[in-house]
């Protein structure tokens, strides 16, 4: 990610907000007494959230404690039955607000029967990049995620690896200041894990804000905040330093159990 | 600018992915080519045993088309029907002739009691022949060329509305369409990007369908072309519309076959391939929602009747109708995916 970009993003935003309240001029995300529920159950309750600019926030929890139902609310794709999120201090859901964020599924969506630069072409058009610019970003994109020499291959023959890297670069394309990621590191190997959160870093480290589902412990630990999800309730919010101290554990796993109110219902 | 990305992504995965586009060409123009074969086979002739009646009448028969064996008793000849040999025979009964047919198979009845009265009509020759013309058509019609136009318009919507339901669907459920709606791009953009690019599919498979019906298996055909064209793609637009609409309600491609049942199956009977005049007034108003009506209604009149467009503008405002009304069905069901 060019520091370059980000750097200009930051200061426009920092002109843009300047009127605003001063939460507003930190925080990327505000959540506010969250809640969705499908039918009789509540899949959220409760949640209230501050995610700064330029944090890498990592959301920790078992699969079924709402972390995705969490993140398409962030996004916007699903409405909340009460409770409000605002994301760079607009209300979601917004249309407009969709080309302001890089979103990575936790399922490949690519399209198999096309080669990556069709797949890249295709979703940098949807967010009006074109020309030049579309294939400055396309070639940058490929080679932050190190899939250059594959440009031309289709998906279908990408290995699970490769294709989580391209959705990673398809959510880079329009340089966004804000990047959503589900469960990135799912399915993939220790390498290539270690890659990513490599990668991840370095956006950061632009000033990219970051936010990421995960339920991998060990991933927590290199977070900034971590939040952690347990049925639907926010347990506990903090660095993972904070929180295991917090907890007198030694490590995240066992602050997330102690935090989280002991043994599983 | 969403919409062309989106168009162009459908036509290259279409391209790329040769047993749909075998489907969508080849399925039609074989199962075309079939039903001509079936519907468009020489009338049998009607095998008729003769028993003790004269020379004169059996030479009547002959000439009238019938395949004729005269048997010596009727015993011999009623053996023969039940074998299967003959279609019917015929004696002399108390002074009367008297037939007795083998019965199972209606057209084979009819064709024999068409067969009996020209040779009889021939008896009577002293009558001035009856001259016939025909306002439409022509004398040698066949089935074929009678429910082709219907069968045309049939195979566009039928495969269009699978292709385009499984397709629509596919997205949903390997998470592109999520993807996708992760985009800044509108509701009303992925269904207008579908149409676009299933539209050019469509055309394509619309103008191969009637060149080839009329051209090579010479289906009758009476009025313009571009009218046959016109209707099909309607027709096509309908059933793509449709099929991405019900996929929304479907949750695998096993869902969507079980819409064929439901969907499909009934606009058949409707579409004016089996006539209606004898059914219950209040079921036949039921063909007044079936797009397939409509459209089969106007490709008959243009190909049987030559009629014009001001004839048949009903129909193509209906299935327009038809078309935009699904469409904006579908911008709204894909709420379901995205509340925005």
């Amino acid at each position: 990610m060019p520091t370059k970009m980000s750097d200009y993003l930051h200061q426009k935003g920092g002109l843009l907000l300047s009127t605003l309240t001063e939460s507003a001029r930190s925080s990327s995300v505000e959540i506010d007494g969250l809640r969705r529920s499908f039918g009789e159950r509540a899949v959220l309750d409760g949640i209230s959230l501050r995610i700064g600019r330029g944090e890498l926030f990592g959301l920790l929890g078992p699969s079924g404690s709402g972390k995705t139902t969490l993140i398409k609310l962030v996004t916007g794709i699903d409405r909340a039955d009460a409770g409000e999120v605002r994301l760079l201090g607009e209300k979601m859901p917004k249309l407009a607000m969709l080309q302001r964020f890089g979103y990575m599924a936790q399922s490949d969506a690519l399209y198999n029967e096309l080669t990556a630069r069709e797949n890249l072409l295709f979703f940098a058009s949807l967010y009006r990049l074109s020309g030049r610019k579309r294939q400055e970003r396309i070639e940058a994109v490929m080679a932050l995620v190190d899939l250059t020499p594959h440009l031309n291959k289709p998906v279908a023959a990408y290995s699970g690896g490769m294709k989580r890297r391209l959705s990673l670069a398809i959510s880079l394309l329009h340089e966004p200041e804000l990047l959503i990621l589900d469960e990135p590191t799912v399915g993939i190997d220790p390498a290539l894990r270690q890659s990513i959160w490599k990668e991840l870093a370095a956006l950061r480290d632009g000033g990219t804000t970051i936010i990421l589902t995960t339920h991998v412990m060990d991933e927590a630990d290199k977070c900034d905040r971590i939040a952690l999800l347990r049925d639907g309730r926010l347990t506990a919010v903090g660095s993972p330093d904070a929180l295991k101290a917090e907890s007198g554990t030694q490590t995240i796993e066992d602050a997330f159990i102690a935090l989280g109110g002991g043994a599983q219902r | 600018m969403r919409i062309r990305a989106l168009t162009v992504r459908i036509i290259r995965q279409f391209v790329r992915d040769k047993r749909t586009l075998a489907l969508l060409f080849l399925a039609p123009l074989l199962v075309l080519t079939l039903m001509n074969f079936v519907f468009n086979g020489r009338e049998a002739k009607p095998a008729i045993g003769v028993v003790g009646l004269p020379q004169t009448v059996e030479t009547r028969l002959s000439q009238a088309g019938a395949d004729t064996a005269v048997y010596g008793d009727f015993a011999q000849a009623e053996a023969a029907l039940k074998d299967g040999k003959l279609d019917a025979v015929i004696r002399m009964d108390g002074g009367a002739p008297s037939v007795l047919l083998e019965g199972s198979d209606p057209s084979v009845s009819r064709s024999v009691m068409l067969t009996l009265q020209k040779a009889l009509q021939a008896d009577s020759s002293s009558a001035a022949a009856l001259h016939v013309d025909y306002l439409h058509g022509k004398e040698d019609l066949s089935t074929f060329d009678s429910i082709g136009p219907v069968l045309i318009g049939f195979f566009s919507f039928f495969f269009v509305f699978l292709l385009a339901g499984v397709a629509f669907l596919r997205e949903r459920t390997t998470g592109t369409m999520e993807r996708l709606l992760a985009t800044p791009i509108r509701r009303s953009e992925v269904v207008c990007g579908y149409l676009a690019g299933f539209g050019l599919f469509t055309l394509l498979q619309a103008m191969l369908i009637a060149w080839f019906s009329i051209d090579v298996l010479g289906l009758y055909m009476d009025g313009s072309i571009w009218l046959v064209l016109l209707i099909n793609l309607l027709l096509s637009l309908t059933a793509l519309t449709l099929g991405t609409l019900l996929s929304s309600f479907a949750g695998s491609e096993f869902q969507i076959i079980q819409f064929i049942p439901l969907v499909i199956v009934p606009q058949v009977f409707f579409s004016g391939l089996f006539n209606l005049d004898t059914m219950n007034e209040w079921l036949q108003k039921l063909s007044y929602v079936m797009p397939l009506y409509y459209g089969a209604d106007a490709m008959r009149g243009v190909m049987l009747r030559g009629e014009g467009l001001a004839d048949i503008q009903a129909d193509v405002w209906v299935l327009l109708g038809f078309s935009v009304a699904f469409a904006l069905l579908n911008v709204v069901a894909l709420k379901k995916q995205r509340t925005i």
